[in-house]
């Protein structure tokens, strides 16, 4: 099919939602503590672009959990039992860990 | 344009503990109660308090609600308002026993009673032994609360508006608090919400600093909020740093890292705190501390490419014991930095983490502002609690395990008075479209298409303006430039653009609009600390380096209208016992 031949506004969908999901994500983001907010928006910008879509799917629901229980694991304080989250929180560490970068000011 | 509108009894901007357990109290009286949260109540920063909840309660040590009393009254230097301050510390004993029926898991003694810690500025018998006073559910009180309340006002029903943005509150010709136009961040729709009665809790502003131990969410919108209705904001020049945060991130270093050995170096590698403190060295007060590390990069002796903080050493104390002792400090080096604290020194700078002023009330959480017949006339329907209030029951500086309780007893006290005013005034006042008009005109600015400044480069200025210029170094020259900048700013603010022009889910006019109020909240905390020539508390003058009770016994006003200064007199009398005159305050 020829890309061009499509009608704008189907054309535009996709990437509407992309952009409305992406800030969605970033409001999610925004969470009680500083630890949190520097280190869910470093992964989110960062690590999040290069995740497939179960990868995407597990950071979803990383969201949903408390900011206390999120704290511990990112801080290694606590372990998750679910194989899916502690992959993910080592990359959210990791992206951290990889940003030299201490400018100061919120990513 | 026709806006919906929504009615309830009441209306509280804010989940956090203060919001919610004025909701509680509310709700449970089956007033129609609605709270509006900018994200996921037990997301708010309530969350993020570990300390605990100050209480004579006894359960350890002698105690009492009169010695919490003059430990509080000592620590806010004699600016705190003596009424309010027994009143919060005689219902501190109750709002901890309802917290404690209403399932928050606090931490206890064998015998089963609440267990309770010492912390700093605890005293028996008004300045004698250190007390325990601090209730708490181990180091997670806040989670713990926060999340007791939230569980409570879903049964309750509690109606929530969550991730929805208070843009205004709506006043009548008359000055009353009619309710507030809120968006709803999803579909950017504004919506508003009639209430015979709104409270602001909406906690702290912390970020407008560069370096803050707050979370994103702490804007001061309530705060700015109040200033564009006509309310001064009082005591802005009480602002608590401490002297260790991670430099360029705000995460606080705890002062346990220097009680164990830690010590401060500069760029040149000297220990300079002995040329500022020869006796205490590391150890001096935090405001000394905090200073003289903003003085050595001032004067160009700071560490890192930009010379732009000091590093602190615990290399030398060994690995077990920074380890053992200094978990918390070395998960966040090793997360946040990369590195070990017991190998290499960790870059600091002091860190801006509680705001002792705000919007005016009185120990009924009833906002006051001056008008025709004094300086405390009641705002009708507007209330006010918790860290974005000024009771004042923290003065010139706070008490650790305090701030909880402000929030939990002014909450309560809230609810408690709304419940009678509501009785009182069983109709909801009409709202006219003049009256939603300046509300709508704030929002539709940031609809202005064209070329212009980012949201963000504006954001990073004003956070660097604030630390360089009134952070912990604060004198006349520093500040009267602060001033001049910071009104650059605010003229720059109106040529600011938004790129995205979308409705649905535009974080980036969320935060325009949060932009907004850090700006007027940033400007009233300046030009407060610009007039008030002593030190006094959390503020500290190099210029004006004592205490002067007799010209600044006094709260400061600011007004937005014209960045108007005023003041009134301190609440020196409390409510049924004597009064704690000033003295020294030697610790």
């Amino acid at each position: 099919m020829n890309r061009r031949m499509d009608p704008p506004e189907t054309q535009a969908m996709p990437t509407q939602e992309a952009g409305r999901e992406a800030a969605r994500l970033r409001w999610q983001c925004r969470r009680g503590m500083l630890e949190l907010d520097l280190l869910l928006n470093r992964f989110l910008e960062t690590g999040f672009p290069a995740l497939d879509a179960a990868g995407r799917a597990d950071f979803v629901r990383l969201l949903g959990y408390q900011d206390q229980i999120i704290h511990d694991w990112l801080m290694g304080q606590a372990v998750p039992a679910d194989a899916a989250m502690r992959r993910l929180v080592g990359e959210i560490r990791a992206a951290m860990r990889n940003a030299t970068a201490a400018t100061g000011d919120a990513p | 344009m026709s806006i919906p509108h929504r009615r309830f009894d009441a209306l509280i901007i804010g989940a956090g503990g203060a919001g919610l357990n004025a909701a509680l109290r509310l709700a449970s009286a089956d007033l129609r109660v609605a709270v509006v949260s900018k994200v996921f109540p037990t997301r708010s920063h309530t969350v993020a308090a570990q300390g605990g909840v100050n209480a004579a309660l006894a359960n350890v040590l002698p105690d009492d609600w009169h010695w919490h009393m003059f430990d509080t009254v000592k620590g806010s230097d004699y600016l705190g308002d003596q009424d309010a301050i027994e009143y919060m510390c005689r219902e501190a004993i109750p709002t901890v026993y309802e917290l404690e029926h209403a399932g928050v898991p606090f931490s206890r003694i064998d015998d089963g009673r609440i267990y309770q810690r010492a912390f700093g500025g605890q005293s028996q018998n008004f300045g004698g032994d250190q007390a325990a006073r601090t209730c708490a559910a181990a180091d997670r009180t806040g989670h713990a609360i926060l999340h007791t309340l939230y569980q409570q006002n879903v049964r309750a029903r509690t109606h929530f508006f969550d991730e929805y943005f208070a843009i205004d509150l709506i006043r009548d010709e008359e000055g009353a608090i009619l309710g507030a136009l809120v968006l709803e961040i999803e579909t950017g729709e504004p919506l508003v919400i009639e209430a015979k009665a709104t409270l602001l809790a909406t906690g702290g502003h912390g970020q407008v600093f560069r370096t803050t131990t707050n979370a994103f969410i702490n804007t001061g919108d309530g705060m700015a909020m109040a200033l564009r209705a006509g309310v001064p904001l009082m005591d802005m020049e009480f602002y608590q740093f401490h002297p260790t945060g991670v430099a360029g991130k705000g995460m606080l270093i705890t002062e346990g890292a220097r009680g164990e050995g830690g010590y401060l170096i500069n760029g040149d590698g000297e220990r300079f705190m002995e040329r500022y403190a020869p006796r205490a060295l590391d150890l001096a007060s935090r405001d000394v501390v905090a200073r003289s590390m903003v003085t050595e990069i001032r004067e160009g002796r700071g560490c890192g490419p930009n010379k732009d903080h000091v590093m602190l050493r615990l290399d030398h104390l060994g690995a077990d014991v920074v380890h053992r002792r200094l978990p918390g400090i070395t998960d966040i080096c090793r997360v946040f930095l990369g590195l070990d604290p017991a190998e290499q020194a960790i870059p600091v700078f002091p860190t801006a983490h509680y705001a002792m002023g705000g919007i005016p009330t009185d120990r009924f959480a009833r906002v006051v502002a001056p008008a025709r017949h004094g300086p405390e006339e009641v705002v009708p329907g507007l209330y006010a609690a918790g860290e974005c209030a000024c009771v004042s029951v923290h003065g010139a500086n706070r008490l650790g395990g305090n701030s909880l309780l402000d929030i939990l007893v002014f909450g309560r006290a809230a609810g408690t008075d709304i419940l009678a005013y509501v009785a009182e005034h069983p109709h909801h006042r009409p709202i006219r479209d003049t009256d939603i008009e300046p509300a709508l005109t704030r929002l539709g600015r940031w609809d202005r298409t064209g070329e212009g400044e980012s949201v963000a480069a504006v954001k990073a200025d004003l956070r660097k303006l604030m630390e360089d210029h009134c952070g912990v170094f604060r004198d006349d020259a520093t500040m009267a430039a602060g001033v001049d900048k910071l009104k650059a700013l605010r003229e720059r603010v109106e040529h600011v653009r938004l790129k995205d022009q979308s409705r649905t889910f535009n974080t980036a006019r969320i935060e325009a609009l949060e932009l907004d109020n850090l700006v007027d909240v940033g400007m009233a905390t300046l030009m407060s600390a610009f007039h008030r020539q002593e030190s006094r508390g959390a503020h500290s003058r190099v210029d004006h380096p004592e205490r002067d009770d007799e010209q600044w016994m006094k709260h400061s006003l600011y007004a937005r209208d014209g960045d108007r200064m005023d003041y009134k007199p301190v609440r020196t009398k409390p409510l049924t016992v004597e009064s704690f005159p000033p003295k020294a305050r030697v610790y």
